[in-house]
């Protein structure tokens, strides 16, 4: 196996993605979590790249990168924990053995079943028009499609819903006692 | 792939053109600070409490109706790509599937959620 | 071409990590973002094997395009209700939040 600039890129990109997830799980200052979480976003867009599949990157920065990890950040910001940390975690090494456990039979499941294996096939130029002509296609994807657009709207009915500053005003002496 | 390499080379100029001047600054600049100049505002006022206050819950809805129609975007640009491809049937599919987001776009007009309190 | 399975044990490698910060943090949010590196470890997954084993069917891509959906939907309600608790609590640690346990 030669080492080609691909190689590089590859690894470059999964130093992003693990190297920022071992920061959004360790840091316990929220903001610079969120920031790995950016960084390690960025890298799976990389890798998407790699495995040609281009849409799926530009979808991966648009949405993950350009809307979710915003919206994390502004929740951090919203509910006032910017640099207070959390308190310290418990049973450390129990969860870190359970951790590793997993992650050890992942690596033998996939070393013993795809180690090694190499494309079948070049992918074909015009798999965004493909993905396109599926969606709409009742013998295809249609009705998810169709249950995305209906899942969206009831996301952001229930989200503005819940988190509207102004409902809870009027049951402001039920909402009292909470604190007992 | 070999479109890549164009990206590769445009963002390695990209975060060079910004880390060069700071890095040259930082070379050859004298650095001789004093408590004025080290001072968080050289000609401004200090902030006054804490400067990492509550934030409005107002910036949270705008950021999730963005969320939202980004995702749509994510659909719909498919779609848009094979529309020559595409019987009737599709293309009417695809404008039930805008209408369905365009009630959520109603409901957060409707409900004054775009509104800056 | 990069072997499948340096794709696979990087995914396998931010599951991981992911299922380690869901069980060690404490805090909400931040449990919110573990679940994020999980989703996205799942969609690495899916798109390796749609490049590697079947290229040219779309399903591959198409799952990974639903798991975008659904993911932001489930940030987006999710984030509300950890802002509605904030608000009725203040408070947004997970050991705090037991008004449904007796």
């Amino acid at each position: 196996m030669s080492l080609t600039p691909l190689h590089a890129i590859f690894a470059l990109m999964s130093l992003f993605t693990v190297g920022g997830a071992v920061g959004v799980v360790l840091n316990r200052n929220l903001i610079y979590a969120a920031m790995y979480l950016v960084l390690s976003l960025f890298g799976i867009a990389g890798l998407f790249i790699l495995l040609e599949a281009p849409f799926l990157a530009a979808v991966q920065i648009l949405v993950y990168v350009g809307a979710i990890s915003v919206l994390i950040t502004i929740t951090v910001m919203v509910t006032r924990c910017v640099f207070c940390k959390e308190p310290p975690p418990r049973q450390l090494t129990l969860v870190a053995v359970m951790a590793a456990l997993v992650m050890v039979t992942l690596g033998f499941v996939i070393m013993t079943r795809f180690g090694g294996l190499t494309p079948a096939a070049d992918v074909p130029a015009d798999s965004i028009e493909q993905l396109g002509v599926a969606f709409v296609n009742p013998q295809a994807y249609l009705v998810p499609f169709e249950v995305a657009s209906i899942l969206l709207l009831g996301a952001l009915i229930g989200a503005i819903f819940i988190a509207r500053d102004d409902l809870p005003r009027d049951e402001e002496a039920v909402g009292g006692d909470d604190h007992a | 792939m070999k479109d890549w390499t164009f990206i590769v080379i445009l963002s390695i100029v990209a975060m060079a053109t910004p880390l060069a001047p700071i890095l040259i600054g930082r070379l050859i600049g004298p650095r001789k600070g004093n408590e004025l100049k080290n001072a968080t505002y050289e000609c401004g006022v200090e902030t006054r409490g804490d400067t990492w206050v509550q934030f409005k819950v107002q910036y949270y809805i705008f950021a999730l109706v963005f969320l939202v129609f980004d995702v749509e975007v994510v659909f719909l640009y498919p779609w848009a790509v094979a529309y020559n491809r595409l019987p009737l049937f599709g293309v009417l599919a695809g404008v039930v599937f805008v209408i369905t987001l365009a009630e959520a776009l109603i409901y957060t007009i409707r409900k004054d959620a775009l509104r800056w309190i | 071409m990069i072997p499948l399975h340096w794709f696979l044990l990087v995914a396998a490698g931010m599951f991981c990590l992911g299922l380690f910060g869901v069980l060690i943090r404490r805090n909400v949010v931040a449990i919110l973002m573990s679940i994020e590196l999980m989703l996205n470890a799942v969609n690495l997954n899916l798109v390796a094997f749609w490049r590697y084993l079947a290229p040219e069917h779309i399903n591959g891509q198409m799952f990974a395009v639903f798991v975008f959906a659904v993911a932001a939907a489930e940030v987006s309600v999710g984030l509300a209700l950890i802002i509605s608790i904030y608000r009725n609590r203040d408070d947004v640690n997970a050991g705090d939040l037991n008004l449904l346990k007796w």
